[in-house]
């Protein structure tokens, strides 16, 4: 051996470090984030660090663990919840309107050994996810009427989703946590600008509402305020009739021939008296 | 790439261990090294050097094969020793410092460290001083809990509109606010924490203001909005185990979309409107009120005087009424009945204005 070490070095460096390769290869350390498939020649045979749901983080799984070197490959898949966005879907109501949905799933791979079978990698199970999703929330969303799309009912329409959905992702080894809308938009185009439009009316409508509104209000206490001096006059000139009428003359002549105090005085004026004239009547000199 | 960076301290730890054998090997040619001409001389130093993160035995085999090298020179003056002696310190003091470095962890007042031992988690450092094994068995990633970090989402500027409950469009701009609070799963249960968090608050946001009115959610019900996506956030979260803790939302506008503002501006400008006429009903209403009480006043007073001699008070305002009058216009007094109606009167009102003033 030493003899060997001695006259072949670098042999011996090579197949040390070869040696080494293999061993290092037959101890892999699983992370926590990840669940290892290990495939003997194309046939899974174990999981390490597989997602049981309850178990605590930490506990046995990750860490070194070993495979037969050469035979055994490992197939890494994510431990972690993952997503999956859904692409920009147009949805019909049942009352026939259009929304913009844009949705999102979160999933998680349970089962690693049937999802490395039937989707291989977890770009390709993403891509094979997608659309099933699309089709589901267009599905399900077809269903209902538009109103309810914006009503707490469209936590129960994303359950039947997460519902339906589960049952085709059950096929690859994955879980659906939920599914959510991230948004619903108007199309753009016509069904924006209606809405706008719609939106712009009611705001009108709400403004000149809020004017008449107003005005009544206005009008009504005008009223009520000329109700209140009308009664005030009547309560005060109502207790002698005829002297209210000799009295408001005077005021009336005075206001007329002579002009309010602090206006601006009348235009001139002509009076034609004849001598019978009450206010001339001793301008005659003879008593009546 | 931590994995890799294992892989590869592991790799050296390993290959240290392995070569152990080879250099208890290479220390059954020690005899033929005195002589200085031996192949051996320089490859396993090398080598050596190369593996920097060697473990200790191999090391204490090469220490201690160095010193009874040292001391079988006895200071003979090989000229080469003292300098690989040296050189030796130095790989041990590198050592010693990697143990310290990785073994021990300073741990900030909002950090937490959690240790993973060969990639399985262990523990979670509190905040001080930790003690874990060196580095390539065990690992610490420092999170910071404490920290509040703040996501800022439905920007002005980008046209995103949510539908409300009334199917009113809106334009709204707000920010999350969270931090960590289980370190372990916010590094081992989500595998985008930061896109998770912005869609779910998407998603409740949108969720919540589509039950609510345009005018809530402009108005004063935006308290009550911030507070039911946060919760609605944490449920979501929760479910997802993400160790996410979801300190508020907070709406920093919410607003009409830009191409109906001016709609908006039409309600605002109808408001004051309505204020202003019933502002000036008010005035009219106090002014009307306030007059006829004066007058009625003026009358009571008037008629109290009148009613103590009315035969006399009523000549006296009438005498003083029409002198009042009379003393203020152009007066002509006729004397023949019937005449009257064939007077010029403009031109007696022109002669009589000219009169005063000639």
């Amino acid at each position: 051996m030493i003899d060997l070490v001695r006259s072949r070095p670098i042999l011996t460096a090579i197949l040390g470090l070869f040696l080494l390769v293999v061993l290092l290869g037959s101890f892999p350390i699983v992370p926590e984030t990840k669940q290892a498939v290990v495939v003997r020649f194309g046939k899974p045979v174990r999981i390490y660090n597989q997602y049981k749901p309850g178990r605590p983080i930490g506990a046995q799984g990750a860490g070194i663990n070993w495979r037969l070197p050469f035979a055994e490959d490992i197939v890494w898949i994510d431990k972690r919840v993952l997503d999956v966005d859904m692409q920009r879907q147009q949805v019909l109501s049942t009352d026939q309107r259009r929304l913009q949905v844009d949705a999102f799933a979160r999933y998680r791979i349970v089962d690693p050994q049937l999802m490395f079978i039937r989707a291989r990698t977890e770009q390709q199970l993403n891509e094979q996810l997608r659309p099933i999703l699309g089709s589901e929330v267009r599905n399900e969303l077809g269903r209902v009427s538009f109103a309810s799309l914006l009503t707490p009912e469209r936590q129960g329409i994303m359950q039947d989703v997460r519902t339906s959905l589960n049952r085709i992702a059950r096929q690859y080894g994955v879980e659906i946590l939920d599914v959510r809308i991230k948004k619903t938009d108007l199309p753009d185009g016509a069904p924006l600008q209606s809405a706008y439009e719609s939106m712009r009316t009611a705001r009108l409508q709400e403004a000149r509402s809020i004017r008449a509104q107003g005005m009544k209000q206005a009008q009504i206490i005008q009223a009520e305020a000329d109700a209140q001096a009308s009664r005030t006059y009547a309560a005060s000139f109502g207790r002698d009739a005829q002297f209210y009428d000799f009295y408001r003359a005077m005021q009336s002549y005075r206001t007329t021939f002579i002009g309010e105090p602090g206006a601006k005085a009348p235009a001139p004026t002509t009076i034609v008296l004849s001598p019978q004239n009450d206010y001339l009547k001793e301008f005659t000199g003879r008593s009546r | 790439m931590n994995i890799f960076l294992g892989w590869g301290a592991r790799a050296r730890g390993l290959f240290a261990d392995n070569k152990g054998p080879w250099g208890s090997s290479g220390g059954g040619d020690e005899p033929p090294r005195p002589d200085g001409a031996g192949p051996w001389g320089d490859p396993p130093p090398r080598k050596r050097s190369s593996a920097s993160g060697g473990s200790s035995p191999a090391l204490d085999e090469f220490l201690r094969r160095s010193r009874a090298r040292f001391g079988g020179g006895g200071g003979a003056g090989f000229p080469g020793r003292p300098d690989r002696s040296i050189v030796i310190w130095a790989i041990i003091g590198l050592v010693v410092l990697w143990l310290a470095f990785t073994s021990v962890h300073s741990i900030a007042p909002g950090q937490r460290g959690v240790v993973m031992q060969f990639g399985r988690y262990h523990s979670t450092l509190g905040p001080g001083v930790g003690f874990t094994l060196p580095s390539p068995i065990d690992r610490v990633k420092k999170i910071d809990v404490e920290n509040i970090r703040s996501v800022d989402l439905g920007l002005a500027d980008n046209d995103d509109l949510m539908l409300t409950g009334d199917q009113n469009l809106l334009d709204i701009a707000y920010s999350v606010r969270w931090n960590i609070r289980t370190p372990e799963l916010y590094l081992f249960e989500l595998a985008e924490p930061d896109t998770t968090i912005k869609e779910v608050a998407e998603s409740s946001m949108r969720a919540v203001i589509s039950q609510v009115s345009l005018n809530d959610a402009m108005g004063d019900k935006r308290a009550d909005i911030e507070l039911r996506v946060a919760e609605n956030m944490q449920r979501v979260l929760d479910g997802y185990h993400s160790g996410i803790q979801i300190q508020g939302i907070a709406i920093k506008q919410a607003d009409p979309p830009d191409a109906v503002n001016d709609a908006f501006k039409e309600v605002t400008a109808a408001q004051q409107d309505a204020k202003s006429y019933i502002n000036q009903a008010n005035a009219y209403a106090l002014q009307i009120t306030a007059k006829a009480q004066g007058e009625a006043t003026a009358f009571d007073k008037v008629y109290e005087q009148y009613k103590l001699a009315p035969d006399v008070t009523r000549r006296r305002m009438y005498y003083e009424t029409m002198e009042q009058v009379l003393s203020k216009v152009d007066k002509t007094i006729v004397e023949a009945p019937g005449v009257t109606p064939y007077l010029p009167l403009p031109q007696v009102q022109q002669s009589q204005r000219r009169g005063p003033g000639q």
